[in-house]
């Protein structure tokens, strides 16, 4: 296996989160939250710049939490890969509002680019499948993408999207997770516990 | 009607507490509230498939709006140190309730390292640790603590000791 993805990240994250309305979005730490941040910063963008591999399971309990919005994990193939056991976790509560998309590099971008094991041997979206997610697809160009755009916010359904390994200019969100957590949560109306 | 066993005290703390969502990895010592959960429509309960889910979980059920406990036995406190860095990062309450295993009668050679860590790796981690030694001070340990976490935004633990707990038979 070696990387096959051409897609520009950037582009990808614009599509995915176009009107992006009331979707909750959670981002996994590195340079999906540069893209989410590019395509525009938003109380309702939860960014993790650490806590790695905890992407999916954040994604979850606000899945749990708030059963009539949406929620989408925006992530790459490293972060998803250290919690790959979240994908049988989320799999086995079952949370139709909740959706994964991995921009998937086959790299580690943030640490000099080292390939990683979607690169070499591993395939997200099947690891997915044989967990039981009802519905995974791996897209490959942006006509793909454009049609994952509706399916991630109606569909319990967890996407790798093969994007080029180039790095692009850092686009860096907010890092006070404190500040972070409560816009999230003021904007989700959530009154002071 | 016998008085209420401790773990049933317990998880009416966590009610009390308003705690709607229950993850844990699969643990002997928490069989009961793990039971409970599951059987209590007002309550999600989630089986992890590692400890460190468990923090994330309870992230984001803060962030919805909802609080959430995670349970677990000593050896999977090591699994969750760097995922601490997100409730203490982000000024958010956490709670989890651990048995202790390696310290009281323990069989197994193996619970013993991580047993004896759980305090003080915790506590390096900026989580507040507290214990509970005796059937009659777990359930108060587990509401105040449930207060202290929600109330001042803080990472709480609250070790439940091998000697309540009840130590782990090999020999059958």
């Amino acid at each position: 296996m070696r990387n096959d993805g051409t897609l520009d990240r950037r582009s990808v994250a614009a599509t995915l989160l176009r009107d992006p309305g009331d979707l909750l979005v959670v981002t996994g730490l590195g340079a999906p939250s540069y893209d989410a941040a590019a395509a525009g910063d938003r109380p309702l963008n939860f960014y993790l710049w650490g806590a790695m591999g905890g992407a999916a399971m954040v994604g979850l309990g606000i899945a749990l939490a708030q059963p009539h919005r949406r929620v989408l994990v925006l992530t790459g193939d490293g972060e998803m890969l250290m919690g790959m056991g979240s994908l049988a976790t989320i799999a086995a509560a079952g949370a139709p509002n909740l959706a994964i998309a991995v921009l998937d590099n086959a790299r580690y971008g943030e640490t000099g680019s080292q390939r990683s094991h979607t690169g070499l041997a591993t395939d997200l979206a099947a690891v997915a499948a044989a967990c039981g997610w009802p519905a995974t697809t791996t897209a490959h160009d942006m006509q793909e993408v454009e049609a994952l755009r509706p399916r991630l916010r109606r569909e319990s359904l967890f996407a790798a999207i093969r994007i080029a390994s180039d790095e692009l200019p850092r686009h860096l969100p907010p890092r006070d997770g404190a500040y972070l957590a409560d816009r999230f949560r003021r904007a989700l109306g959530i009154a002071q516990d | 009607m016998p008085p209420a066993s401790w773990q049933a005290q317990v998880y009416a703390a966590l009610k009390a507490a308003r705690i709607t969502q229950l993850a844990y990895v699969p643990d002997a010592g928490h069989a009961y509230l793990i039971e409970a959960a599951h059987a209590d429509p007002a309550m999600r309960a989630v089986v992890l498939t590692t400890e460190e889910e468990g923090i994330a979980f309870a992230a984001g059920a803060w962030l919805g709006g909802q609080r959430a406990v995670l349970l677990m036995q000593s050896s999977g406190v090591g699994n969750c140190i760097n995922m601490l860095s997100l409730p203490v990062n982000c000024r958010m309450p956490f709670l989890t309730l651990i048995t202790m295993r390696g310290e009281w009668a323990e069989f197994n050679p193996w619970q013993v390292p991580m047993g004896t860590a759980t305090p003080s790796v915790l506590t390096a981690a900026g989580v507040h640790v507290h214990r509970a030694d005796h059937p009659g001070d777990a359930a108060e340990m587990v509401a105040a603590s449930a207060a202290l976490a929600f109330d001042s935004a803080v990472p709480v633990a609250v070790l439940f000791s091998q000697r309540l707990v009840g130590a782990k038979v090999f020999s059958k």
